[in-house]
């Protein structure tokens, strides 16, 4: 152990020392995979794939985001051009922001809030499964049927619900333009997104409702609290605190890479860039300009957003020393 | 007697006035669960629609002459296709069992070991699976093409179902409950001498029952339903899934004569995935008879 330059006799006690070192090294070793080899080996299969599928993707995208890549020819380095285009030229990235941060500041919250409560309702009345199944419909419907049930409803012409409703009732005289009409289209976005965005924090939640001891409130009705109210607050908010990091963490993520909908509803590009959002300009420069290094920089200044507010909610609601 | 008869009707108001608290609840809930349940209510509507009915301007909602015409169309359709339709069928089938099954197995190991055994690092893999969460699917779907096709997975069922199974959602799903697990029922189990694997299989997952319920809603949703991977690993027709194959139903020359088998077979698409929630949301609900947990 890098004593061979000493003296004979120091170079004896030397090596005694360390061979006394590396029996109780070895011996610390043996501990250590004897402690926790079950608790690596059963990580082991996920941990693999996801490294592979997961995070080496993320990698490569990463360092993407330094480049110039077209897809065809190999990528070159650009350094941070990227970013500096982005924050200092790209006024449609603004724009993007700017709306993507409205839509995550009122369908996450509200999208959030009203899952629970649906979940909370929900599990305390009979017929529950058929309930949640109505509830849960627009996430196994997603798709096809979904985008022609909200464009009943918000068609810009005479004969689109809303419109046919307000006309009616003498509020309009000519049809709203809501999908193309720029003061519409976010609020438009933003009601159908929360519509369709309730389906799975919900069901974690209703999961979550059943994986609460009964014994508990039985235990707190003899501290005295009997009401419904006091039990949410004092029984089950505390002890699905997992699960309601859980739906916020997600809500979070899905409403900062707001899409699908936001396209489906006005369009890529949408008038006046009404709709954009941040994911919508990064799929804009992936797959219709073919800018893989400037999208994967959007990409990574989404993610940098996403992480800091994931970041509070995990300090807010963490159960142990995360 | 009196007093007794007179707290008696006393409750009997009570009880009206609460149950009237509850009639009210089922009423607004009918109200938004009708609201919500729209899309698959127009999708049973729409696949008992005849041609004239679909090509309606201005659109209706609710079938008038519901007819079985379309489910014939798509009998016939399918039976004209070079690759016969039960083939896709097979094919999503088989990608999605073995997903779901393979996700539940590897997540709730992983999420297991990480809460309760805990060793060293893997917090921080916790929190590094969490970042992956966040990162744009959009982004990274070219540099997961490169991987795959590295490993030469491309062009083979397999793409469809080993780079699904590592997924950051669902681990930390299963983690979440597994926080919620007492750790009394791991030291019985312990001083019993019941082997680790034991204890994972006969102890943890059926009080996880909840957590991988849920899971395999999520999970099979999204692979039954999933277009995007066997539109870009699958070339050959032979190995694509009924998403894909629906598709290229539509998307054929006679496309318009089409539409009703089109929505016969979204119909008939979504009728496993209503048997698979509701199965598993009865599963959730057995939870708490069968395991008798003391938090």
């Amino acid at each position: 152990m890098g004593c061979s330059e000493m003296k004979t006799e120091e170079v004896i006690i030397n090596t005694h020392i360390d061979k006394k070192i590396s029996q109780t090294k070895f011996g610390e070793i043996k501990m250590f995979i004897h402690k926790h080899w079950v608790g690596y080996i059963m990580l082991v299969p996920f941990f693999i794939l996801f490294i592979i599928f997961v995070v080496l993707p993320v990698i490569i995208a990463l360092l993407l985001s330094f480049t110039d890549y077209n897809m065809l020819q190999p990528p070159k380095f650009v350094g941070l051009k990227n970013y500096e285009l982005l924050f200092l030229d790209d006024k449609i990235f603004l724009t993007a922001l700017g709306n993507t941060f409205l839509f995550a500041f009122i369908v996450g919250p509200i999208g959030y809030l009203m899952s629970f409560i649906a979940a909370w309702v929900i599990n305390q009345l009979k017929l529950r499964n058929a309930f949640a199944l109505a509830f849960y419909a627009p996430s196994i419907t997603s798709g096809v049927a979904m985008s022609v049930v909200w464009l009943y409803f918000f068609s810009p012409d005479r004969y689109g619900l809303l419109n046919n409703l307000f006309i009616n009732a003498g509020l309009i005289d000519n049809p709203i333009l809501w999908t193309q009409d720029p003061n519409y289209i976010m609020p438009v976005i933003i009601v159908i997104s929360i519509w369709m965005s309730l389906g799975n924090g919900f069901l974690v939640f209703l999961a979550g409702l059943q994986n609460i001891n009964k014994e508990h409130y039985e235990a707190a009705a003899i501290d005295g609290v009997e009401n419904r109210y006091q039990q949410l607050k004092y029984i089950t908010l505390p002890m699905m605190k997992p699960q309601l990091l859980f739906g916020a963490i997600s809500s979070i993520t899905s409403s900062f890479g707001v899409f699908d909908i936001a396209v489906s509803v006005a369009g890529l590009p949408s008038p006046n860039y009404a709709g954009h959002t941040i994911v919508a300009h990064l799929y804009d420069y992936a797959f219709i300009r073919f800018q893989m290094g400037y999208s994967s920089a959007i990409a990574t200044v989404l993610f940098i957003i996403t992480y800091s507010f994931g970041h509070i909610i995990m300090r807010l609601l963490s159960t142990k020393d995360e | 007697m009196v007093k007794f008869k007179m707290t008696k009707s006393k409750m009997n108001v009570l009880k009206v006035k609460k149950e009237g608290k509850w009639t009210f609840v089922y009423i607004f809930m009918i109200a938004l669960v009708a609201f919500t349940s729209l899309p698959l209510v127009y999708l049973i509507s729409t696949a008992f629609k005849p041609l004239n009915e679909l090509f309606l301007f201005p659109p209706r909602f609710f079938v008038k002459e519901p007819t079985l015409k379309n489910f014939t169309d798509l009998m016939l359709s399918l039976s004209s296709s070079t690759v016969p339709f039960t083939r896709y069928i097979l094919n999503s089938l088989y990608v999605t069992v073995i997903t779901v099954i393979l996700t539940v197995f590897v997540s709730t190991l992983g999420a297991y070991s990480l809460v309760k055994h805990n060793p060293p690092g893997t917090r921080k893999l916790f929190k590094f699976i969490i970042a992956t969460m966040m990162f744009s699917p959009y982004v990274t779907q070219i540099p997961r093409y490169l991987v795959v096709n590295s490993i030469g997975l491309v062009n083979k069922i397999a793409a469809l179902i080993i780079p699904n199974i590592a997924v950051s959602y669902n681990f930390f799903l299963i983690k979440q409950f597994v926080e919620q697990f007492p750790n009394e029922l791991l030291e019985a189990a312990r001083i019993d001498g019941a082997g680790e694997f034991y204890t994972y299989w006969k102890i943890v997952m059926p009080v996880l029952t909840p957590a991988w319920s849920t899971l395999i809603v999520f999970s099979y949703v999204s692979s039954w339903n999933d277009y995007f991977s066997p539109l870009i690993y699958i070339n050959n027709q032979a190995l694509k899934t009924l998403p894909l194959a629906l598709r290229t139903i539509s998307g054929g020359g006679a496309s318009i004569g089409r539409a009703g088998a089109v929505a016969a077979a979204t119909m008939l698409m979504t009728i496993p995935t209503v048997v698979v929630f509701t199965s598993m949301q009865n599963k959730v609900m057995e939870t708490m008879v069968h395991s008798g947990i003391k938090g």
